[in-house]
């Protein structure tokens, strides 16, 4: 009883989220028991979030470190571009792509992420831009040159196997991209939970000075948790290829915003040095149990998702606050 | 005896059940230089808040100028001529002098529009009255954290001010700036204002104030004149113990020096630096703030690699580019500051004692061990005595001798055979600097650690160290064993 | 005077300044003497307009040491929600009553952000992030958005009326001077008015220079935020508005995303983002840059698919050439001090 509630004390942020879903999805149980409780429902619910949940992941570990990355979604489209375009190559004459090609597809994935993530971090540790403009930056150059090899139209001519492979359900039942996501969520709570890493992370967002004082290689902790980042943006372009079938520059655009919204929803301190995996992982199966949930509701207009998205943010700042408030009065 | 300026009687404060002042009194003569002394948490603070109207007490009277002052605000403080220099000095660092001096008095005049030339005219009127020359138009980020001091002043006698209360002002000041302000609280004086100086300095408690007060623990402890007050009294008045100075002699020297630099110089802060540091030995170097003494730290911790010369450990040249290099150097440096280099503050005590050493708590396989860094946790919290019930606290919320010793104890951790402490009692009270002094007395008595003392603290310096260095515009003018120098040789030489 | 000269070169503004002329130069000849035609400078003031007065909002959140990515979806939420007003009422008087009512809706909404903001003092950036989203659902969700093709007659006709037409002698080519640039110009001047003259302008620079002082020196922190974030709503509100009037029609979604763009302007026209720096000289400047960068590329010859790629190298470079002018201002003014003592003795 009193670990309970002493595990209450120090995560009040994720037992409130918790309440949060477990409300919701009471309310859907009552409200539109038959709809929202289908085995199918959930599994689509399971299919869609690894493209934004996998996002989220990089913005959560650069936010720890006093940081932010607006470049998840240039990230993503340019990886989901070059690789529709490394497809059709690989394919060749025949247009059709051998599952041999697949793993060189996965590191040529990741060497972008990470070659992207690597330049942002170099300009937010080395250049010192503040990393929300490095990062938009980025986002915006990223983006311009999505533009200029796809003159701004959609690619969709390119060999499905590998895409329609990361859509399937193995044994027609678990979505593929659910895996990756699980993945990346266990090598990311690995290395923030297992590794001394996380510790560094979190104290590196707390003052990076007083870390380069205590030793700390500041600046590769700042460069490797942006390629990090840039890694997860890079596996949400794939996702996002394989959901749509094909590649623009201008996808997913409303993802940054809703990255840094379900970041925030988690517990992560937009200051820095604060943050627990679990309340973000948390944060983005709410969110899509929330947008999922509204769906249900035939007269009620898809649209009012990110009215309830910026409504939940707010009200979960407002509770911080009132009982942050609290403690300080005490 | 004329009537007192201020009169606080039985003032009572707590906070969430906990009494931060217990019925404490407090009395200030009409321009009298009285000084407020007490180890951090003794309710200085608090009771400075409750006479300049930040907080409300809970019980007592407050009589300020023959008036009852009942329920007031910050507002009615200024008008009533009650001003609070708060040690960050509330100056805005991108705005003008000038801005900085008329905003108070435009915005208490409920003026809405600007006007430059009135501005000016304040802001030449306010710089006049302690004769404090300086561009009104620089922006105060430019200026020098004596002359943003000096802004903050002008600014507080602009509203008629009778009492100026002044929260640590020397904390961050040269001697020769503490000395010039010292001028100017005379000056003060002079035009019947009345000072209520807070200092934990035992030699400023002396030079400046007529009377004193001492607080600990929220209660009044003693009250009088600072004639009748010594060393040996002050101390037990702050601490309630008693102290035995002695003298830091340094036994079992090693032979060979275990750090030396040779000609080190840093481009524009110091040069031709050639110094030997023995092991077993704690060795002092002091300077004016802008001597050179702080980058030469920096330098040696690979914070601000050297630009020049030569450093040498244990005989064989080495290089320390950056703090790792340092640390493999078995370095390691406690700041200068606290706060913003020291500490993380809002961090657990835990991770800050094991964040230098954490590479070292990992499994073979890489894995941070979770159980060696409690054994190491719980070893220092002990080794150190830190006044916490649990590790995972924040930092803040102890006193700054307790924030000392954690990161004290960050180093030690990491088992360094040099160690170089910048300032390493400042904003620290009384029991814990003599607490700190002993544990790097036994240091380097004990493990033959090699010591260094950066600091312009010259009784600190006198009382640990067993040899001296002076440095003056960035080089080493003299150096003695601190037995056969004493404070007016060394200052002689550091002006 | 050599202080004064000194005091020019020092400011982000002049290198911002140096930056457009010599744009505009080379944009000159790869052109072959098309940028400075009358025509096309008429083109970059009009599509100035817009995003200029965005700025000046932007800027001033910035100042404060605040953050709002927020003005676009304020702006479409407003605008949208007045001309459906007016549409719906068969309005067909002039165009002060919608200006009215849009500023009207900007400032309400503004006070959302300015009461988390001010009152609560919740991180600015946040706010405005779940701002922006709830104003994104009012607007989708219960009002229904849709594109509306047809504004009412008050409205185009002050988006199509022009102060001056200019004519290019070259091409015969002529570009119409909207009445609309007047507002901008009116806008930036009650702006620097507030900001330099009144006591609420200086106290906005003084939060952003230290909020804590502020509140010591008698500025009321949370009532001056919470007022700024109501002028930035009405004037985000004004630029949306001016936007639908000179397309002729409401878009409900096409503002959104432009705050980035936005913010880049006035960050790279000197304003510190960490609060307390800029002037709105060099906000402009800084946005005109963006936009000459912007709408040139088809005078340079460049396909327009590049122009992401120009602006993202413009933030980039413009950025980390000033983040590595204060790494070395840093650097050397420590070092200056101690150099002019030696050198005075």
């Amino acid at each position: 009883m009193t670990e309970v509630k002493k595990h209450y004390r120090s995560n009040p942020h994720l037992y409130r989220l918790l309440a949060i879903t477990v409300l919701w999805m009471l309310f859907m149980a009552v409200t539109r028991f038959d709809k929202f409780y289908t085995f199918k429902n959930f599994q689509t619910i399971a299919a869609q979030f690894p493209e934004f949940g996998l996002m989220s992941l990089g913005v959560m570990l650069c936010m720890m470190t006093g940081g932010i990355d607006l470049s998840c979604v240039g990230v993503a489209n340019l990886t989901s571009i070059l690789c529709a375009l490394l497809m059709t190559k690989l394919a060749g004459e025949s247009g059709v792509l051998s599952p041999a090609t697949f793993p060189i597809i996965v590191v040529v994935v990741l060497v972008i992420g990470a070659l992207c993530g690597a330049f942002s971090g170099l300009l937010v540790a080395k250049v010192r831009i503040p990393p929300i403009l490095a990062t938009l930056g980025v986002n915006e150059l990223l983006t311009g040159i999505c533009m200029v090899l796809t003159g701004g139209a959609a690619l969709s001519a390119f060999p499905k196997e590998m895409t329609t492979m990361l859509a399937a359900n193995i044994g027609g039942v678990l979505p593929v991209r659910l895996l990756v996501f699980v993945a990346m969520a266990v090598l990311v709570w690995f290395m923030l939970c297992k590794t001394t890493y996380g510790t560094k992370l979190l104290l590196l967002g707390t003052s990076e000075k007083v870390a380069r004082y205590s030793g700390m290689k500041t600046e590769r902790m700042l460069i490797r948790t942006y390629m990090t980042s840039g890694i997860c943006s890079a596996l949400g372009g794939l996702m996002m290829l394989s959901t749509y079938a094909s590649a623009r520059a201008d996808y997913g655009s409303q993802y940054t915003l809703q990255t840094i919204l379900i970041v925030v929803l988690g517990g992560v301190s937009p200051n820095g040095g604060k943050g627990k995996i679990s309340g973000v992982i948390l944060a983005i199966v709410l969110l899509k149990l929330l947008e999922s949930g509204i769906n249900r509701f035939q007269n009620i207009s898809s649209y009012y998702i990110s009215l309830i998205w910026g409504g939940v943010l707010i009200l979960a700042m407002v509770m911080d606050y009132v009982t942050g408030d609290k403690r300080s009065r005490a | 005896m004329a009537q007192a300026l201020l009169k606080a009687t039985d003032i009572q404060k707590s906070f969430a059940g906990v009494q931060a002042l217990k019925n404490v009194s407090l009395e200030i003569m009409p321009g009298e230089i009285h000084c407020l002394a007490g180890e951090n948490g003794c309710g200085k603070s608090t009771l400075i808040k409750i006479i300049s109207g930040v907080y409300q007490r809970d019980g007592g009277t407050l009589e300020f100028d023959g008036k009852t002052m009942d329920k007031f605000t910050p507002i009615d403080a200024i008008t009533n001529g009650i001003q609070v220099i708060y040690q960050d000095f509330s100056v805005f660092p991108n705005l003008t002098v000038m801005e900085n001096l008329a905003f108070n008095t435009e915005l208490a005049a409920k003026r809405r529009i600007v006007s430059k030339k009135r501005m000016r005219q304040i802001a030449e009127e306010a710089v006049a009255k302690i004769n404090f020359q300086v561009d009104l138009d620089a922006l105060v980020g430019t200026l020098s954290v004596a002359e943003k001091q000096m802004v903050a002043i002008s600014r507080a006698l602009m509203f008629n001010a009778k009492l100026i209360i002044m929260d640590e002002p020397t904390t961050a000041l040269t001697k020769k700036e503490v000395q010039a302000l010292f001028d100017i609280i005379l000056k003060l004086k002079e035009q019947g204002i009345a000072i209520l100086f807070v200092s934990h300095k035992l030699d400023e408690v002396f030079e400046i104030s007529e009377r004193f007060t001492i607080f600990r623990s929220g209660e009044l402890v003693v009250t009088g004149s600072t004639k009748d007050l010594d060393d040996k009294k002050f101390t037990f008045y702050m601490t309630g113990r008693e102290f035995n100075d002695k003298t830091f002699v340094a036994e079992n020297l090693t032979e060979q020096p275990i750090l030396e630099t040779r000609n080190l110089t840093l481009d524009g802060h110091f040069q031709d630096i050639s110094l030997k540091l023995y092991g077993g030995e704690i060795l002092g170097i002091t300077g004016l703030l802008d001597s050179g003494r702080t980058e030469l730290a920096l330098s040696l911790f690979g914070i601000r690699p050297a630009t020049g010369g030569a450093i040498l450990r244990n005989g064989q040249e080495i290089s320390i580019k950056t703090p790792q290099d340092a640390m493999k150097q078995k370095i390691g440096l406690v700041p200068e500051d606290r706060l913003s280099e020291g500490l993380f503050l809002p961090q657990s005590i835990a991770d800050n004692i094991i964040i230098a050493e954490i590479e070292q708590l990992k499994t073979p396989m890489g894995i941070f061990d979770r159980k060696k860094r409690q054994e190491e946790v719980d070893h220092w919290v002990k080794e150190m005595a830190l006044a916490t019930p649990d590790a995972n606290n924040a930092s803040s919320t102890l006193s700054g001798g307790n924030q000392q010793r954690i990161v004290l104890a960050k180093w030690l951790a990491c088992h360094p055979e040099v160690l170089i402490l910048s300032g390493p009692t400042v904003g620290v009270d009384i029991g814990s600097k003599h607490d700190i002094h002993a544990i790097l007395q036994q240091l380097a008595r004990k493990t033959g650690m090699g010591i260094i003392i950066i600091s312009d603290d010259l009784p600190e310096v006198l009382e640990n160290c067993s040899r001296v260095l002076i440095l003056k515009d960035g080089r080493i003018v003299h150096e003695a064993p601190t037995q056969e120098i004493d404070e007016k040789t060394i200052v002689s030489y550091m002006m | 005077m050599q202080k004064s000269i000194k005091k020019i070169f020092g400011r982000t503004e002049f290198y911002v300044f140096a930056l457009l002329v010599v744009l505009s130069v080379l944009i000159q000849f790869r052109s072959g003497g098309q940028f400075y035609t009358a025509n096309n400078l008429v083109d970059i003031a009009s599509a100035l307009i817009v995003p200029g007065i965005f700025a000046v909002g932007t800027f001033m959140v910035i100042v404060s040491g605040g953050f709002d990515v927020s003005f676009p979806a304020l702006a479409s939420l407003s605008v949208y929600a007045t001309t459906k007003f007016m549409l719906n009422i068969d309005y067909s008087g002039g165009i002060l009553l919608p200006l009215l009512m849009v500023i009207a809706i900007g400032a309400l909404l503004g006070a959302f952000n300015g009461f988390f903001v001010g009152y609560l003092n919740l991180n600015a950036m946040i706010v405005t992030l779940g701002a922006s989203s709830v104003f994104k659902g009012i607007m989708q969700g219960a009002l229904n958005s849709k594109q509306l093709a047809v504004i009412p007659e008050g409205m185009r006709a002050f988006g199509t009326s022009a102060l001056f037409t200019a004519t290019n002698s070259q091409s015969g080519l002529t570009s119409r001077m909207p009445m609309a640039f007047l507002v901008f110009v009116a806008v930036v001047i009650l702006a620097w008015f507030l900001l330099n003259r009144t006591y609420f302008g200086r106290g906005i620079y003084a939060l952003g220079g230290n909020p804590a002082s502020a509140k010591a020196a008698g500025f009321n922190v949370k009532r001056t935020k919470f007022i700024m974030f109501i002028l930035v709503g009405m004037i985000s509100a004004v630029a949306g508005f001016i936007r639908v009037c000179m397309m002729q029609q409401c878009h409900p979604t096409n503002m959104l995303g432009m705050e980035m763009n936005i913010i880049a302007g006035v960050v790279l026209g000197g304003a510190a983002i960490t609060g307390g720096a800029g002037t709105l000289l060099g906000c402009i400047l800084g946005t005109l840059l963006i936009v000459m960068v912007e709408n040139s590329m088809i005078l340079l010859g460049v396909p327009t698919t590049w122009k992401s790629v120009f602006v993202g190298a413009l933030i980039v470079i413009g950025t980390g050439v000033s983040a590595l002018q204060v790494l070395r201002a840093n650097r050397s003014a420590s070092r200056a001090r101690t150099m002019t003592k030696e050198g005075a003795k």
